[in-house]
């Protein structure tokens, strides 16, 4: 039984560090504007979808990938440029709905580019299992792990400690005083697109030799990634990492020890609990905060 | 204003009247309804089932129509949806008047449906797997797939020559996968099987390793996975990953090369029962269904790229019908109705249909070939 449960919990961390990345882009674009960006699972099957692409055209893995990136981050700036600037002061929930929207129209379109199969892309270091002990997992889970690590990290030091992640973080708290000292909101929108877009493409870059992609792969992991960002406390970036690994934990331990028929009510029981409870979050600002 | 529009409207729609009233007293087709699921989770269905009914139908004009008739193809987009299938079905009884329905992709559609036919009286040939479409059988309802019983039939067969008895299931959350897990359960007994794990997850699901670790720790002999899609080349993966040796059994759902694809070297050695379609080359010569397989497969991937079963299902169905109308000598229903129930010897894709009063479906367990996955390919090996 111990080393059962050491499998689920290897399974739960890499599950949930996929989540952690999806959660992280929604949190960098609540960040910024309050939005719930319903598009960030797009994000996440673009990347995956166009580095697989390339990579059948021929282009060497890295460079698939690099290019797959900087695409999907210019259809998160150009998704910004004209469709939510033209919105510009319309309700929050205005907003939202034309992310909707917008993920429903990048679906049809990578339907129309790529067709409906599934397609997979190879791992970046073999699909050779490794034994941590009794449990195995995948280099690819490595990868994300690592990737998951790096990138938080980054998102991290880039919001604390420099000047450009600093006026992003103050557009979230008052939107009108950032403007009063000098803040670019216009400007600061589309960079958190820009980011969100780049953290999504990547992410799904990193997971698709895992979980395979297809133009609607994007539905389930945003609402994981989602999932994890209010568990975590929306637009806390920590707090969606850590929400995802939690979540991925739940399902894997659910899974295994409970119920596999009951694995994902078991997950979203947990977000309602925490919802019940603690309605900003397991790690959110106070709502007293924004007095 | 108001005058104008309605003016212009009352123009359009004697246009409109004119027009189509043209093409029925010029040609008089016999309207072949369709609902798929072209769109959606189950696309892989209905895509090649429609694309499939577009060729032959365009191809049986081109020779001149059925009795000098042409053959219309109204179709309908049912996204998988059961309760959209409910009212296309209705709309192409009632409004655009069809003589007959090909259709169905999945079984919830078809299932859907079933009351809606029965009442109103119109020949329909399912595309679906599920035994209850024609067990017991309905009068008005036939169907060309192999059914999820045979295809456990055909596994559990192999399992006893192999001579394993305990075997861990493990199942999707969709239709097709909880009908073929009730069929599990329900003939593994006759074939002195065990079932010592019933394990599921979710199709949409990305990793089923605690799912395979908690089967890794029971004494099973095989293990058995019924889905489609996605999903059970996750679990080929993941069952690599690992370290189980078990063998391993999926269903025809998976019957692709998109699955090889997707499962990579880790599909080495997996077992499941194939229409011969998958196989068509391979079978021998003296096999009255390889001709039929090769020419579809010919036209098919003339056309739009690698044959699926699925599409086989649409072709057996269009097939059979025109054949019936042929017969009946007309679009009367209750006489088209009672020739497809007549159908004998007819070569299809997924077997030799011989239809009976008793049997809507006509297939026998010999239609399902059992292969292996070796090298990247498929490989029969009985």
């Amino acid at each position: 039984m111990p080393e059962q449960i050491f499998q689920f919990l290897v399974t739960g961390i890499t599950v949930g560090s996929l989540y952690a990345l999806v959660g992280l882009g929604f949190a960098l674009i609540y960040n910024a504007s309050d939005v719930v960006n319903f598009a960030q699972g797009e994000f996440v099957m673009l990347g995956a979808m166009s580095a697989i692409a390339l990579l059948n055209a021929g282009l060497p893995l890295p460079l698939a990938a690099l290019v797959a990136t900087l695409a999907t981050i210019g259809v998160g700036l150009l998704l910004e440029r004209f469709a939510i600037e033209p919105a510009a002061g319309a309700p929050v929930v205005a907003t939202i709905i034309i992310t909707i929207g917008a993920a429903i129209f990048l679906r049809g379109v990578a339907l129309l580019l790529w067709g409906k199969d599934f397609h997979s892309l190879p791992a970046f270091s073999g699909d050779a299992p490794l034994h941590l002990g009794s449990a195995t997992l995948l280099p690819q889970s490595l990868w994300v792990l690592g990737g998951a690590v790096l990138l938080v990290t980054l998102v991290h030091a880039f919001l604390n400690h420099t000047l450009l992640g600093k006026a992003l973080l103050a557009c979230s708290f008052n939107r009108a005083a950032a403007q009063l000292v000098g803040i670019n909101v216009r400007v600061m929108l589309r960079l958190a697109y820009g980011l969100s877009a780049g953290l999504g493409a990547i992410a799904g870059i990193l997971i698709a030799p895992i979980t395979f992609s297809s133009y609607e792969a994007g539905i389930m992991l945003g609402l994981k990634g989602f999932s994890a960002a209010i568990v975590g406390g929306i637009g806390n970036p920590m707090g969606a990492v850590a929400g995802g690994l939690l979540l991925g934990v739940l399902e894997a331990l659910g899974a295994g020890l409970i119920s596999s028929g009951y694995k994902d009510a078991i997950a979203f029981l947990f977000v309602l609990m925490v919802l019940f409870f603690e309605p900003t979050g397991l790690f959110g600002h106070k709502a007293a905060e924004r007095v | 204003m108001m005058k104008i529009e309605w003016k212009n409207l009352l123009t359009a729609m004697l246009l409109l009247a004119g027009i189509s009233g043209g093409i029925v007293q010029a040609a008089d087709p016999i309207k072949i309804g369709a609902f798929l699921t072209v769109t959606g989770p189950a696309s892989f269905l209905g895509d090649p089932e429609l694309k499939t009914l577009q060729l032959y139908i365009a191809e049986i004009n081109a020779q001149g129509g059925v009795k000098g008739r042409p053959l219309e193809l109204i179709h309908y987009d049912t996204g998988g949806n059961a309760k959209d299938a409910v009212n296309f079905v209705k709309r192409l009884i009632k409004n655009d008047n069809v003589d007959l329905i090909i259709g169905g992709a999945t079984s919830g559609d078809t299932l859907a449906v079933i009351p809606d036919i029965e009442k109103e009286g119109i020949p329909f040939i399912s595309l679906a797997g599920a035994v209850d479409i024609v067990e017991p059988v309905k009068k008005w309802v036939f169907k060309t797939p192999h059914t999820d019983r045979m295809a456990v039939a055909k596994i559990f067969e192999d399992l006893r020559q192999r001579g394993l008895t305990r075997v861990a299931l493990i199942t999707g959350d969709g239709g097709f996968d909880k009908s073929g897990r009730a069929q599990v359960l329900a003939l593994a007994p006759q074939y002195g099987i065990t079932l010592v794990a019933d394990e599921a997850y979710g199709n949409k699901d990305t990793d089923m390793t605690a799912q395979l670790t908690k089967i890794r720790a029971t004494d099973a002999q095989a293990i058995l996975n019924f889905g489609f899609g996605q999903a059970p080349a996750l679990v080929t993966k993941n069952i690599k990953q690992l370290g189980i040796t078990l063998p391993l059994y999926h269903s025809h759902g998976v019957a692709s090369q998109t699955f090889i694809d997707l499962a990579g070297p880790a599909a080495e050695g997996v077992r499941l029962p194939a229409s011969a379609l998958v196989v068509a080359e391979q079978l021998p010569d003296t096999d009255p269904q390889k001709p039929v397989l090769l020419a579809y497969k010919k036209q098919y991937e003339a056309q739009y790229g690698p044959v699926s079963t699925f599409g086989g299902h649409a072709y057996d169905g269009v097939m059979m019908a025109v054949a019936a109308i042929q017969r009946a000598g007309g679009t009367d229903k209750a006489q088209v109705r009672a020739e497809i129930e007549k159908t004998q010897g007819f070569i299809g894709t997924a077997g030799v249909f011989n239809m009976t009063p008793e049997d809507h479906m006509g297939l026998n367990l010999d239609a399902f070939k059992m292969v292996e996955i070796r090298n990247g390919g498929w490989k029969i090996i009985q």
